[in-house]
Order: structure tokens, then C-alpha cells, then sequence
């Protein structure tokens, strides 16, 4: 039984529709990477799939557990966590502050302690600035709070819409050997990402997505030399 | 020492409108809706008083906190719960229509004509030449005690947290694992019991109340809430105390005095135009 599961999924703007029937799944342990062109429908699908925005047909499993119709709140509380697009931290907030939040549905204020130790030993620019507003934080310090807030509540499933958008390479391997470390540690990881290159190479498996379809897919060394996929995605 | 005495008027009649405009700031901050009923709260509570107020007048104040709180929750529930996503007009609209049904309610029930709620007489406080009305210093102590509690309400428990979470991005929120009904009908609850306690103030200042008793305060804490950037519970705050400050000034110089009502929008179309967004407003680019 896979972790995740996405069947059939439709997904509709007015008229426009977005998605037109996709499926796929990923397992427990795995980095699946979602590719596709801008405006293939990549962040459709993840806010879909956490109920931000409404399904018009499929439906969506967590461990077996039906989570079509789930609201968004509540998902977290099923061990699904999430690095939307664009980051999205509470600008207004301290780091401090945006970390707790992260932690808002979890309880036990000694695993809080640990939870934010951990943080602040991955990225321990994030513990100088904790009293900073997060507005003021730099981009690449942004996405490291993004990931940290999404980490603190310990998920089983964390969903990643580019990540590395609009960071430095320092930064993006930052990002990216944080993704891998939380893997390792036993989070599951669903990756969207414009820098197909790097998705594909930590990635175990990876999906292709054109126009609200799934065209291909494959493990990840697979799509790295897949002759198509180099020329459409990865620049070859 | 007349100017001393007028500051410190100001000073409590900025409190109530400050009470009441941070009841609007807040429902604007997390449910981004104009609650053009609130004001009518203020009468609720008013009327609340009077009937409980035979039995005993700290009762009258609770009942009346109590009965608006839970009146702030049935009309979020009823009237605005259902047009979650629908046009800004709709719910203004219904907004207006929640303020007339209070209003000719309480027509109904109270008739048209003022009724007296004298909470209690307070008598008057004696420094040297200056007199204050112990009503005036116990709502200037209140409102300040209720904007440090508010504030470290905001800023140290999960609940003001998620408040400050949910007014600047809904859907990260969310994602937080943060039930937004749950957010705004906590919002409501509390804009609405300090409703009532601005009412019960208002009512030590002026004891008569009608069914539109709520209508001017309910619009100059509206005022005061935009001139301080509405959304912002400091700017509540600040624009509350500003307007009640003008106002008191106003209206102790004989010249201006038939102006006050002028000069306060007039005020507010100044910092409308000067500093759209308040004073203490942030921009926000409003995402889609
Ligand atoms: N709110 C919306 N209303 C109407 N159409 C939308 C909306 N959001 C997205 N779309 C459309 O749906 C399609 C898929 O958009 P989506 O944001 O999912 O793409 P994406 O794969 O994440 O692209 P990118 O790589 O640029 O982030 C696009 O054609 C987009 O224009
Ligand atoms: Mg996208």
C-alpha cells in the first residue's frame, strides 16, 4: 500500500480544466519528483491534494485513509506537511514565531525543545535570526524557514513546490541535502521542482507532467537519460 | 486645568471608541469583511444592561457581555459563515442588513423612546481645582488593562498567534493545521463582549439609550479603526484615542464645537488621502 495515493485525479478552473485525470502514487521512504513545464498543472495538484483547492473528480489516500474531501486543517494532523509554492512563511512574524507555528498541531513543550534544536542545527542561520521578523529574512534564509516550519511537525509526507525557487546554487544544495537528510530520517518526500536535474538525481522515482497529464514515468536515473525528457527539461 | 480635564475626557471616550474599533479591526484583520452590525452590539448590550440591571449591576455588566458574545457568534454563524468567498458587496450588504434587523428588534421590544440604565453613580474625584467622574478614570483604567491583555493575548498564546497567522495568509495557515472557523468565531466573540463593555461605558457617560444607540459610536470607531490602518489592533488603538482626544477638544472650544462631527470625517478623509493606509497600516499586496 503506498503512502500516498492520487487516482484519477480532475481539477477544474471555471472552465479551464487544470488537471484531466492524473495518478500516481508514492511509497513510504521515497523522494518522488513531479517535473513539468511552468503552468503544467504542478502546484494544482499539490494544493489539490492538501484541499486548498476543490477536486472536481478522483480521490486521494494517506495510508489507506480516504483524504478527498479532508479540510486543508486538518491534514497535518494525519502527518501530511507541506512547503507550498512561493514559500508563504508568515512574514510578519518572528522566525521564532513562524517555527511555532509550524508546531501548532502537535503538544509537549520538551519535544517542541527538540523538534527546534533540530531545526536550528540544520540551519543555524535560522537560530541567529529566531527573533527576527521573517519578512526581512533573505530568500534563500525564507525557504529554510519554510522547510524548518513544515519540519517541526515531524511529518510522515512532506509535499515540496519548488523548493529551490529563486536561490542561489549554495543555497539550492543547502536545500537540497536537507531534503535528502529528512528522507533519510524516514520522512517521505513528494518534490516539485523546476530544476528538474537535481529533483531527478535524489529522487527514486519521478513523474512527468504536460498539460494536466501524467506522459511518463520512471526512476529517477531513468528520466535522467531519457532522451526526451534531457531535451525538454533538462536543457540537453 | 481645563485643558487637563478635556485630555482626560478624551483620553476615555477614545477608550470606548477604541473598545469597539478593535472589534471591527480584528473581524477585518482575520474574516476581511466590513461588520457594519457591530455597532449594534453596543445597543444589544446596552438594552442587556437595563433588563438585568434590577437584579444586580455587575451581573447586568456580565449578562451583557455574556449575551454578546454569544450574539456575535450566532450572527457570524448565520448571516456571514454562509457567504464565506462570495462577493465583498454581498456581505456588506448583509451587514447592513444584520445592523436593521438589531435595530428594529429592539424597536419592537423597547419601543422608540429613550429608556434610562443608570449602572451606577459613581460621584466625582477632587484634585485640587480639576473634578474628574469616577466613570471616567474607571474606563480609562479599563480600556488600558484590556489593550495590555489584548495585545499579550496576541502575541504569547497559540489562539492570538493563529489570529496573526490567519489575518496574513488564510491558506498557510491552514496548512499549519489551523481551523479557520474556529479563528473567526473566537474574533467574533471577543470583538462582540468588548461591544457590550464599550456599551456599558458609554452608558456611565450618558445614561439613555435607544435603539439606534449604537449607530454614531458604532461609525466614529469605524472611523477611528481606518484612521489607525484597519487590521491592525495597535492602530484600533491609537486612532480610537486620536478620535476621542478630537473629539473632546472640539467640542470644549464653543467655535467648533457644532463642527466636531464634520471635523472628525473630515480627519479621516485627510489621512485617507495623505497615508491610505492608516497610520499604522501596513501595505499589503493582497494576494489571489
Ligand atoms: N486560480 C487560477 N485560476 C485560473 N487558472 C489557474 C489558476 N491557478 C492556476 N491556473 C492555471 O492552471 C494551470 C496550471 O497551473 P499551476 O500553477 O498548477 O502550474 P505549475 O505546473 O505549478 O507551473 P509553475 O512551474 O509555473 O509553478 C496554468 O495554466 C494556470 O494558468
Ligand atoms: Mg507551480
Amino acid at each position: 500500500m503506498a503512502l500516498l495515493e492520487v487516482k484519477d485525479l480532475e481539477v477544474n478552473y471555471g472552465l479551464i480544466k487544470a488537471i484531466k485525470g492524473v495518478s500516481f502514487e508514492v511509497n513510504e521512504g521515497e523522494i518522488v519528483a513531479l517535473i513539468g513545464a511552468n503552468g503544467a498543472g504542478k502546484t494544482t495538484i499539490m494544493h489539490a491534494i492538501n484541499g486548498i483547492i476543490p477536486k472536481a473528480r478522483g480521490n486521494v489516500t494517506l495510508q489507506g485513509e480516504d483524504i478527498t474531501s479532508t479540510p486543508a486543517h486538518k491534514l497535518i494532523y494525519k502527518g501530511m506537511a507541506q512547503v507550498p509554492e512561493g514559500r508563504r512563511i508568515f512574514q510578519e512574524l518572528t522566525v521564532f514565531e513562524n517555527l511555532q507555528l509550524g508546531y501548532y498541531s502537535k503538544k509537549g513543550k520538551a519535544e517542541f525543545e527538540e523538534k527546534l534544536t533540530e531545526m536550528y542545527e540544520h540551519f543555524p542561520i535560522l537560530k541567529q535570526r529566531s527573533s527576527q521578523i521573517a519578512g526581512t529574512l533573505s530568500g534563500g534564509e525564507q525557504q529554510m524557514l519554510a522547510m524548518s516550519r513544515a519540519m517541526m511537525s515531524s511529518p510522515k509526507l512532506l509535499l515540496l513546490d519548488e523548493p529551490s525557487m529563486g536561490l542561489s546554487p549554495l543555497y539550492v544544495n543547502t536545500i537540497f541535502e536537507m531534503i535528502e537528510t529528512v528522507n533519510k530520517q524516514g520522512t517521505t518526500v513528494l518534490l516539485v521542482e523546476q530544476n528538474a536535474k537535481k529533483a531527478l538525481t535524489i529522487a527514486n522515482r519521478g513523474y512527468v507532467l504536460e498539460i494536466g497529464k501524467m506522459v511518463k514515468t520512471g526512476t529517477g536515473a531513468d528520466l535522467l537519460n531519457d532522451e526526451e525528457i534531457v531535451k525538454a527539461y533538462l536543457g540537453g | 486645568m481645563d485643558f487637563v480635564l478635556t485630555l482626560v475626557n478624551g483620553l476615555s471616550l477614545g477608550g470606548i471608541y477604541a473598545m469597539i474599533a478593535l472589534g471591527y479591526t480584528m473581524v477585518y484583520g482575520i474574516a476581511k469583511m466590513l461588520n457594519f452590525a457591530h455597532g449594534d452590539i453596543i445597543m444589544v448590550g446596552g438594552y442587556t444592561v437595563l433588563i438585568f440591571l434590577s437584579i444586580n449591576p455587575i451581573l447586568a455588566i456580565v449578562a451583557s457581555m455574556i449575551f454578546c458574545l454569544l450574539l456575535g457568534i450566532v450572527v457570524e454563524k448565520v448571516a456571514y459563515k454562509p457567504l464565506r468567498g462570495a462577493s465583498p458587496l454581498a456581505v456588506l450588504i448583509t451587514a447592513i442588513g444584520v445592523s436593521y434587523l438589531l435595530q428594529s428588534l429592539a424597536l419592537i421590544i423597547f419601543g422608540a423612546q429613550p429608556e434610562y440604565v443608570i449602572i451606577a453613580d459613581l460621584g466625582v474625584l477632587n484634585i485640587g481645582e480639576i473634578s474628574i467622574g469616577y466613570n471616567t478614570i474607571i474606563t480609562l483604567v479599563s480600556t488600558v488593562i484590556i489593550m495590555i491583555a489584548l495585545t499579550l493575548f496576541v502575541k504569547y498564546t497559540k489562539i492570538g498567534r493563529a489570529m496573526v497567522a490567519v489575518s496574513e495568509d488564510k491558506d498557510a495557515a491552514r496548512l499549519m493545521g489551523i481551523n479557520i472557523n474556529m479563528i473567526i468565531t473566537i474574533t467574533f466573540a471577543i470583538g462582540s463582549s468588548l461591544a457590550a463593555l464599550a456599551g456599558v461605558f458609554s452608558l456611565l457617560k450618558v445614561p439613555t439609550i435607544t435603539p439606534t444607540y449604537g449607530s454614531m459610536p458604532g461609525i466614529k470607531a469605524f472611523t477611528a479603526a481606518v484612521i489607525g490602518g484597519i487590521g491592525s489592533i495597535p492602530g484600533a488603538m491609537v486612532g480610537g484615542i486620536f478620535l476621542g482626544i478630537v473629539e473632546c477638544i472640539c467640542n470644549s472650544i464653543p467655535e467648533l464645537a457644532p463642527y466636531t462631527i464634520a471635523i472628525e470625517f473630515l480627519i479621516l478623509i485627510v489621512i485617507l488621502l495623505v497615508k491610505p493606509s492608516g497610520i499604522l497600516g501596513k501595505k499589503r499586496r493582497e494576494k489571489v
